[in-house]
């Protein structure tokens, strides 16, 4: 009986044979498939298996970390003031991921960074927990109060920079949401999640509206449009007269570009046309440099081009190949002219810095647990769309908007103010209520230590109200005014 | 009388008993688990864990135990066996205490009406399969007495394996009894009677099952009238999978019977026809048990099907809990296997292995397996008599293919099948059983290894000396 008896040994062998080439295929071949399977819940568990590192803001921390009673996760994110903050620092949630800062500098706040290898190794050591390093911002607590309170319960959004470096001072959304409510992973966080997608709050609170959002960006573009048609040598000097008929027939067409309330825009300096905001005048500007022209201008400013800071910013849009009367309509920033928030304040930032555009950015240095400083921003030029001798003339007659035109609501005593109003139409044949929009910059000692974007789209308000130098301006001022003080 | 003739493929005459061999390697079966429960503790605690020394001391003891009965009962035996289970035991427990103290599985186990641990009630049953073991080997002083309870077995066997389907079926299968409070699952008693039952039949229908056939195609077919067993059991093993919906036991006891017959009668086409039966036989169940289709759907893509079915979701965790582990594992202690909260310490342990140890520890684990069951085939080999062959063979035989089922199953080899991973995991029947089957193979394996008595001086040998000239 030994013959089979051998065969036997020989198809059990055969057994453990396949058991072990299954297992080196499965623990080999296919870890990292398995570790990376959307199912494995694994990487949240380490995510949050220790306190996560914080985002920091004038040196204090904006979040926390809570030890749960939780079996699978040990601690969930906590957030101090957390609507206000959530444009800058996104989410991090046991279930629903992350989102911006907190979703890019995941590898530093969980502590998983290969930069953070030593510290982890010598924490292996010396017995400590694993800690997360920290994500310093450079924001400005104070201005961004003022951008939050200053928006309150209207829908809009504030983008503020330091133009001298290109430090993102403020970025406020409203209505926003606290992050907090949906850290952990009870019911009540996907309740309070699902609350807050579009679906069942058409306000959509988690929109980003300074970074991802959209808007016509109204006569606050006519500033772009004067930068264009100063570098391009169609205007010389901001005091002379130029050669604006009224009405001005919008070239290929019959249709005159009309002005508010019928204001005197006939042949008025560009000091003039921007103080009162002509539209005739710089829809002819527009023509007058040309589509090309006004679309490489707007390109330099960063238009039409995502920005990174380095949170993804939605690419704000000047169109290309245009005929004379759309050029005329994208000049005042009708037609299919798009800006977010930030761009509009890159822009009011670049005229500030005397033409020249910092790149913006946020983030100002990465620490480790134990604060030494792991990777730390430069403060970097992005481009010079305006020579220092046009930057400085569009200041001096922006100054004059403020000083009195439609902005004086943003005037400061002690300090020069530089800014343009908007009031952008929207919706069909301007149905809905317009966006009111604010941007300027302010002046202490010969530089500029802020510029700032603001737009309101509260289709609540009465009609009468919203403009731009009625809504937005104020706004503008109070977080102008915050950072001046701080000076 | 200088000439003697060995007969055995292990072991001369006088061979060495080997029982200090096999002290030595129990030290080593002892100290092992008790440097995996430190680790245990200090991973979850940062601290030598309170029941450390109770623990040694306790797996000493029954190793020690074990060690004596079988240095007094089967002095002869295989020094192997004993060690690589009380290993394999004591890993079990480790293994299982470790899951213990997992929160998730205590959170769980509460919200099913109170947690209990389950390392201090498998300690209990690792004593009593000791116990076993050693009432085996003190009781059964001969293996060749189990011959005569050849019918008595086939009874009690058929007994065992029908009795779950009077019972409420548990999580699905038909495979416990619930008798005064005690669950026992008869089927890993049953595969120990079985193979007795079949030994002895075999043995003697043998000559008839081998040469009493028609050559038919290259295959020898058997003839009708010596068909009847095979069917009979293919029968059973179909009736198990349907009304017990247990793809394992019938597998396992099918496998055992092709495996005893063709070492019986050397006919490879018996094990043709057993390999095709069991596929005819499993594809017919498949396709109108839902509880199979599950379990088939599951293991060809469980990520196909991981949130919506339970069957998915396990073999899913299973599988990344497989690939956590990596080449080196994560650690005893520090990997996240008791995510898989069902049966994470019955059915699924050996994903806590593959996790914890890792890609080595598991192999490891696998070829301790291997040991056991190399051991019980070169028992098989060594064995004098027909039946302590087949006896031994079919205990090994179907030992292997328990193994391959079970880590097939979680590795997603195969379909996935409920039944445990002989000694580590958590289950009373499964450890007394195995400890019962270990006890046989080292009373065979006694008795092939024990030299052969030396022959009586014959009275005549005076006489019938060779007179040289």
């Amino acid at each position: 009986m030994n013959k089979p008896l051998r065969r036997i040994a020989i198809f059990c062998g055969l057994l453990i044979l396949a058991l072990l080439v299954r297992v080196n295929w499965l623990q080999y071949v296919k870890a990292d498939e398995l570790n990376a399977s959307e199912y494995n819940k694994r990487v949240d568990i380490e995510r949050y298996k220790s306190e996560r590192g914080n985002i920091i803001v004038d040196g204090k921390p904006i979040t926390g970390s809570a030890k749960t009673d939780d079996t699978l996760f040990t601690y969930k994110r906590t957030y101090t003031n957390g609507p206000m903050w959530a444009p800058v620092t996104g989410y991090a949630s046991q279930v629903f991921g992350a989102s911006q800062i907190e979703n890019l500098e995941d590898g530093v706040l969980t502590g998983n960074d290969d930069r953070l290898f030593f510290d982890r190794t010598l924490g292996m050591f010396t017995g400590e927990e694993k800690k997360g390093g920290n994500v310093v911002t450079t924001l400005n607590g104070a201005a961004q109060k003022a951008a939050f309170e200053g928006l309150g319960d209207k829908k809009g959004a504030v983008a503020a920079i330091d133009p001298q470096t290109g430090k993102i001072l403020a970025l406020a959304s409203t209505p926003s949401y606290d992050p907090s409510t949906f850290a952990g992973r009870k019911n009540a966080d996907s309740k309070a999640y699902n609350a807050l997608q579009p679906k069942s709050d058409p306000d959509n609170p988690m929109l980003n509206r300074a970074l991802r959002e959209t808007y016509p960006p109204g006569s606050t573009f006519k500033v772009l449009t004067a930068a264009a048609g100063l570098e391009h040598g169609v205007i010389k000097d901001v005091d002379a007269k130029t050669d604006s008929p009224l009405p001005w027939i919008m070239p290929g067409t019959t249709t005159p570009l009309p002005n508010e309330n019928n204001i005197p825009c006939k042949d008025v300096s560009l000091r003039e046309a921007l103080r009162m905001s002509c539209n005739s005048v710089f829809g002819k500007l527009g023509t007058d440099v040309g589509a090309d022209k006004m679309l490489e201008t707007a390109k330099k400013f960063g238009f039409n081009e995502e920005q990174f800071i380095p949170v993804r910013a939605n690419a704000s849009f000047f169109p290309e190949d245009i005929n004379a009367s759309q050029t005329a309509l994208s000049s005042i920033g009708q037609f299919d002219t798009r800006a977010t928030p930030l761009q509009m304040a890159m822009l009011a930032a670049a005229v500030a810095n005397d033409g020249k555009l910092m790149k913006p950015y946020m983030i100002d240095r990465l620490e480790t647990p134990g604060v030494d400083v792991l990777e730390k921003t430069e403060p970097e030029e992005q481009s010079r769309p305006l020579s220092q001798e046009h930057a400085q003339m569009l200041q001096s007659i922006m100054e004059t908007v403020v000083e009195k035109g439609t902005g004086t609501n943003a005037k400061i005593p002690g300090v020069t103010v530089g800014g343009k109003t908007g009031t952008a139409q929207h919706g069909e044949n301007n149905s809905k209520n317009p966006y009111a929009w604010f941007i300027s910059y302010a002046k202490v000692n010969g530089g500029s230590p802020v510029a700032v974007a603001v737009v309101v789209e509260d289709s609540g308000a009465n009609r009468d109200d919203i403009s731009g130098g009625g809504l937005a301006a104020p706004i503008a001022k109070s977080v102008m005014q915050a950072v001046v003080d701080k000076k | 009388m200088s000439v003697v003739t060995n007969t055995t493929t292990i072991g001369a005459i006088e061979a060495p008993s080997r029982r200090n061999t096999e002290l030595a390697l129990l030290a080593f079966a002892v100290i092992i688990p008790v440097f995996a429960y430190l680790n245990v503790g200090l991973a979850l605690d940062g601290k030598v864990p309170a029941g450390m020394a109770g623990y040694g001391l306790g797996l000493a003891l029954l190793a020690g135990v074990a060690h004596l009965v079988v240095r007094k009962f089967a002095p002869y035996s295989d020094p192997l066996l004993l060690p690589l289970a009380t290993l394999l035991n004591g890993l079990g427990l480790v293994l299982i205490w470790r899951l213990d103290q997992s929160p998730r599985l205590i959170e769980r186990g509460k919200a099913f009406g109170g947690f209990q641990p389950d390392a201090p009630k498998q300690l209990m049953y690792s004593a009593l399969g000791i116990a076993l073991f050693a009432a085996v080997l003190v009781l059964l002083k001969d293996h060749r007495i189990l011959q005569r309870y050849t019918y008595i077995s086939m009874a009690v066997g058929l007994v065992l394996l029908i009795l779950p389907m009077f019972f409420s079926p548990v999580n699905g299968a038909r495979i416990w009894i619930n008798i005064a409070g005690f669950t026992i699952q008869p089927g890993e008693f049953a595969k120990i009677v079985i193979a007795v039952f079949f030994s002895g039949y075999l043995m003697v229908k043998r000559d008839a099952l081998a040469l009493a056939s028609r050559r038919f195609m290259g295959l020898y077919l058997p003839r009708g009238r010596d068909l009847g067993p095979i069917l009979a059991i293919w029968g059973l093993s179909i009736l198990i999978l349907v009304f017990e919906t247990d793809l394992g036991t019938s597998l396992l006891f099918f496998g055992l019977f092709v495996v005893m017959l063709y070492v019986a009668t050397e006919r490879t086409s018996w094990i043709v026809f057993g390999l095709l039966m069991s596929v005819g036989g499993a594809v017919g169940v498949a396709t109108f048990e839902p509880h199979v289709q599950a379990r088939v759907t599951a293991w060809l893509d469980p990520f196909s099907c991981y949130e919506t079915s339970d069957a998915c979701n396990q073999i899913g965790q299973a599988l990344m809990s497989f690939g956590s582990g990596g080449t080196l594992g994560t650690g005893l202690g520090q990997g996240n296997s008791d995510l898989i909260t069902y049966a994470a310490n019955a059915d699924f342990i050996l994903t806590t292995v593959g996790e914890e140890f890792g890609l080595a520890g598991t192999m490891a684990f696998l070829m301790l397996y291997a040991l056991i069951v190399e051991r019980g085939v070169r028992t098989a080999l060594a064995a004098r008599d027909p039946f302590g062959k087949l006896l031994a063979i079919g205990l090994s035989g179907a030992f292997a293919i328990q193994v391959f089922v079970v880590a097939g199953g979680v590795m997603g080899l195969i379909p996935l099948t409920g039944m445990t991973m002989p000694f580590v995991a958590y289950g009373g029947s499964s450890v007394l059983a195995n400890w019962a089957l270990i006890g046989i193979l080292i009373r065979i394996s006694d008795t092939a290894r024990r030299p052969a008595p030396a022959p009586a001086p014959s009275p005549d040998a005076e006489m019938t000396q060779v007179v040289r000239p």
